[in-house]
């Protein structure tokens, strides 16, 4: 039986909506089947909270009197790119700040950086604006100097290029030294094995062949309300998949914005790689509508299902040999072991499962209260197979 | 058997002194030395863990004391800062001991102060930074 996004709006208006996680479709599904399962559910909500270093905000300052064409502009020392309007700026998550010595006394803290300056700003905090200019007839400001708050600015939205990996990379270390790498510290011949998914309750990975998510779904962003605005950069449909639909390997992608003004630190906070540099973990939850029973099959898959390569993070990645030394399951990553060329390793996350929980439950929330209503996409995003009728 | 971690501050007069080997001869307590640091203007900093029986520990530490060591117990010098911590996991891949675990049901990360050595691994492969050292 067929739903539309219009038939659960209603729902949701009307208080009426079944509403529930990732997780919780799993034993549904389990126990009343599929077919049941559509016909009783009409939404599912998924989570995500990790490291999304393709992330940043464009902020307008508002005009300083005299005006200033904004050549060059630093955020607490951040530099923030001014190759735009004016005042327009946008400061990415990865910029490191001025004077930071970088890898120079190896490894790298990398204390403060873009990501820190966005999470800030979202959380009311005072940032120091300093900018630069050569001067014109109508821009005649050379120097401006204030502190800024998210309250005051004329505009101010994060708008990340690309977020939420559809599966990613379990990094080990073959080589015999400590290396230090955007997937966390990697000990000497396969000592940890980090990994970097909600699994389960990963918003792309429970709708793989993206038959409801589009340009323009409206999904949970950093605390607050955000939307689809496009595939994300490196969005990537033509790999290897189970024979459910989910991707093996790094997939697609998406590219959100939203108004930085409701988001909130706990959802958006900024993160220091230690020797590699700094980032933002975003939260990010998507509605999934049950349109038909497909959805529901797709909704309800497991971390058991759900496979990830293992990648030698030593000389394979930065080589990019794409050589994978093999496949485990977000249930063996979850279970706290891996087993890799016959050696148990024991692994880690940077994406925190119990935040992705906790998003999937508070969108739940916000649906159920009638605060978030679906939007129907422009346009589904990209997908190969499913463009070419594979299911 | 007693075994307690404790970080002991030394005065500068006291820094070439054989205390330690003292604690070993004249009151049988085992040690492992966890960290041991002096600062450029001679105050040494030593964390020890020492295992003995309660009244060899109990005369021990008096023993330090007299010699104008002050002492202070380990539990409190890693601690996390909850606001910060985001439960990813991160520090799991670097904690030596068991002070860092996660609970599978509320996949979590919980902090056991007692199992801590003050290794301090976990203070700069921690991304939000919640780890705090605070002597």
């Amino acid at each position: 039986m067929a739903k539309t996004i219009e038939e659960i709006n209603e729902r949701i208006s009307r208080g009426e909506a079944v509403v529930v996680t990732a997780e919780e479709i799993i034993g549904l599904v389990e126990k009343k089947g599929v077919e049941e399962t559509a016909a009783t559910v009409d939404m599912v909500t998924t989570g995500t909270f990790g490291p999304m270093c393709s992330s940043g905000a464009f902020i307008n300052l508002g005009h300083a009197q005299p005006r200033i064409r904004v050549h060059r502009a630093w955020l607490n020392d951040v530099p923030a790119y001014s190759g735009i309007a004016a005042v327009d700026v946008y400061i990415g998550a990865t910029e490191v700040a001025v004077h930071d010595p970088l890898n120079e006394v190896f490894p790298g803290e990398f204390r403060y950086g873009g990501g820190h300056v966005i999470e800030d700003l979202v959380a009311g905090r005072k940032v120091h604006l300093r900018a630069e200019s050569y001067g014109t007839d109508c821009y005649p400001g050379r120097h401006w100097e204030k502190d800024i708050s998210l309250a005051d600015l004329k505009d101010a939205w994060l708008f990340n290029p690309r977020n939420a990996y559809q599966n990613y990379n379990v990094a080990v270390n073959l080589s015999d030294r400590v290396i230090y790498t955007y997937m966390g510290v990697l000990r000497p011949n396969l000592g940890n094995a980090n990994y970097c998914s909600a699994g389960q309750l990963s918003p792309l990975l429970n709708d793989p062949l993206f038959r409801t998510i589009g340009i323009g779904t409206r999904i949970f962003l950093g605390g607050g309300v955000g939307y689809v605005a496009w595939h994300g950069t490196q969005h990537n449909t033509e790999v290897p998949r189970t024979e459910r639909g989910a991707p093996t390997r790094p997939a697609g992608t998406i590219a959100v914005i939203g108004d930085l003004r409701g988001m909130n630190p706990r959802y958006l906070t900024g993160y220091s790689m230690l020797g590699y540099g700094v980032s933002l973990a975003v939260g990010i939850g998507i509605p999934i509508p049950v349109l038909d029973e497909e959805v529901v099959r797709a909704a309800a898959v497991r971390d058991e299902e759900l496979l990830a390569p293992v990648v030698d993070y030593s000389v394979d990645y930065p080589q990019g040999t794409g050589r994978i030394l093999g496949e485990v399951s977000y249930a063996q990553l979850r279970s706290g072991s891996i087993v890799v060329d016959g050696k148990e390793v024991p692994t880690a996350s940077l994406s925190s499962y119990s935040r992705a929980r906790e998003i999937a439950e508070t969108l739940k929330e916000w649906i159920r209260e009638g605060r978030f209503l679906l939007a129907c996409p422009a346009e589904l995003l990209p997908c190969a197979p499913r463009d070419k009728g594979v299911s | 058997m007693v075994r307690h971690k404790i970080v002991l501050h030394f005065p500068h007069e006291q820094v070439d002194k054989p205390i330690v080997s003292k604690l070993v001869r004249d009151y049988g307590l085992d040690f492992n030395i966890l960290k041991a640091s002096i600062t450029p203007r001679e105050e040494g900093l030593l964390v020890l863990e020492l295992t003995g029986k309660e009244s060899d520990y109990e005369r021990g530490v008096q023993y330090l004391r007299d010699c104008g060591v002050s002492i202070q117990p380990l539990s409190q010098d890693i601690r996390r800062n909850e606001e910060r911590c985001t439960h990813c996991g991160a520090c799991l891949a670097v904690c030596p001991t068991d002070a860092l675990r996660l609970d599978r049901d509320t996949m979590q990360v919980a902090f056991e102060q007692a199992e801590c050595i003050a290794c301090e691994l976990c203070v700069k492969a921690c991304p939000p930074r919640a780890m705090e050292i605070h002597y």
